[in-house]
């Protein structure tokens, strides 16, 4: 157990942890989503709640470094860990390679689903760096867009992954 | 669609986890990856007075492997399986399995443990374990028991755990050298639930089937190892004649439901395909690995 008189309750507790490299703290109801703390406690909203029952991904964050979906996870879990969120990826005005080619390639509409997309083709990058079209569609197969029927978003992963290489 | 409130505790090590469970028993509930529970939870459809979160004890998240088999603590993630590259040499079947759970999102949070214990009927896990002759290690706070994977599944997202019970491993007997195996399942895109799926294992002796597992997920309420077909190979030697009898035998011993993805009697079809189609591939592997 953490040795802290607020975080050994059971019915609310400390979180402290990390987003996007800067330290928070709350006490909330361990039946708090961790989306719902991310944008509602810390009012950080790049983060979008979708489906609410980890079916769309819109609400993906990386925890710890992994990819996960933030709205069937509890803030309290997120305990002494690190979040990153979509606001991550751009340092002021200056997009990420990722989402620059989000723009050209026409990878959104209504943008709701987004913040989803981009950090999970962050991570998908990361582990593969030049996927074919089918490996991208299993990875994106988790994230649903309602708008672009995908055909945009694939052409913008693989412009990503162009741009990406040429970084390294 | 946000939780009911429950108490919650994260304890740190198994022992403090069986004397919770033991203290609260039927109102708790324990919460491992959280990939099936989170959704439930959210709905309402579960609404436990008590979570104990196993997240904090690390102690259950290992794997190794010896001569007689693989053990695999019950917090280790999916995703810790799927990036190990030897996992194919030692069980070739639960590799190839494990991209077909869900999403890369879901299995870097979601437990071997989790999916065994929850036993969705349409879950991988379940049929892995099924067909390679798994077994659960599962305790309380007084003792210790082990339960072959096949008396393990009773009802619907039932299991013979007990409510002040844990699965803390699942063990996976060592792998035959002329065995073969086959996972394919069929789902509208990847990582959906499957409409159904099928597990298959063969070891093949001299042109001598000497083993046989068939195992069918999203056949009925519970994961289910079609007996009568295995049977029908066992002792034979394997021809594509006899292969189709037993995928044939297959689809008649499961019992699905009819639902808005498919019908019962698709089911049934599909079933005898995929079985057809899965220990073709099985037999074919076991004869590569000499089993001619």
């Amino acid at each position: 157990m953490v040795q802290d008189t607020k975080h050994t309750s059971n019915k609310t507790r400390l979180v402290k942890l990390t987003v996007n490299g800067v330290a928070y703290e709350r006490v909330v109801e361990p039946r708090l989503t961790l989306v719902d703390f991310i944008r509602g406690e810390l009012g950080i909203t790049g983060t979008h709640v979708g489906c609410e029952h980890g079916v769309c991904g819109a609400c993906t964050v990386i925890f710890d470094g992994y990819p996960v979906r933030s709205c069937i996870m509890l803030a309290v879990q997120a305990h002494s860990h690190s979040v990153q969120t979509v606001e991550s990826m751009s340092t002021g005005d200056q997009l990420h390679p990722i989402q620059q080619a989000f723009w050209e390639n026409f990878g959104l509409q209504c943008g709701f689903c987004t913040p989803g997309f981009l950090l999970t083709v962050q991570d998908l990058l990361s582990r593969n760096p030049d996927p074919t079209d089918t490996e991208i569609r299993e990875e994106l197969s988790g994230n649903i867009c309602r708008c672009t029927g995908y055909q945009s978003i694939i052409a913008a992963v693989k412009q990503a992954a162009i741009y990406m290489r040429k970084e390294e | 669609m946000k939780p009911a409130s429950f108490d919650y505790f994260d304890p740190e090590s198994v022992e403090e986890v069986l004397d919770l469970l033991h203290q609260h028993g039927d109102e708790a509930k324990i919460l491992a990856g959280g990939q099936s529970l989170g959704p439930l939870l959210n709905m309402r459809l579960s609404t436990p007075q008590i979570i104990v979160d196993i997240n904090r004890v690390t102690d259950l998240e290992y794997y190794n492997s010896d001569d007689t088999g693989l053990k695999v603590g019950a917090m280790t993630r999916q995703s810790t399986l799927e990036d190990d590259n030897n996992l194919k040499n030692i069980q070739p079947l639960l590799a190839a399995s494990i991209p077909y759970i869900g999403h890369r999102s879901i299995r870097n949070r979601g437990t071997v443990g989790g999916s065994v214990a929850h036993a969705d009927p349409a879950a991988e896990w379940p049929a892995i374990m099924l067909t390679l002759d798994g077994t659960v290690l599962i305790r309380n706070s007084t003792s210790s028991r082990t339960v072959d994977a096949s008396d393990f599944y009773l009802s619907a997202l039932t299991t013979d755990l007990k409510s002040d019970e844990m699965l803390v491993e699942i063990q996976i007997p060592s792998w035959a050298k002329t065995s073969g195996w086959s996972f394919v399942e069929f789902s509208r895109r990847h990582g959906d639930f499957a409409v159904l799926g099928v597990a298959t294992h063969l070891t093949i002796e001299n042109r001598q089937c000497t083993k046989s597992r068939i195992a069918i997920i999203g056949g009925g309420p519970i994961p289910i190892r079609t007996r009568k077909a295995e049977s029908m190979l066992t002792g034979e030697t394997i021809s594509d004649e006899l292969l189709k009898e037993a995928a044939e035998q297959a689809s008649k011993e499961i019992d699905p439901d009819s639902d808005m993805h498919a019908s019962a009697e698709y089911r049934h079809h599909l079933a005898s395909v995929l079985v057809s189609t899965a220990l073709r591939k099985a037999a074919d592997r076991a004869d590569e690995q000499g089993g001619k």
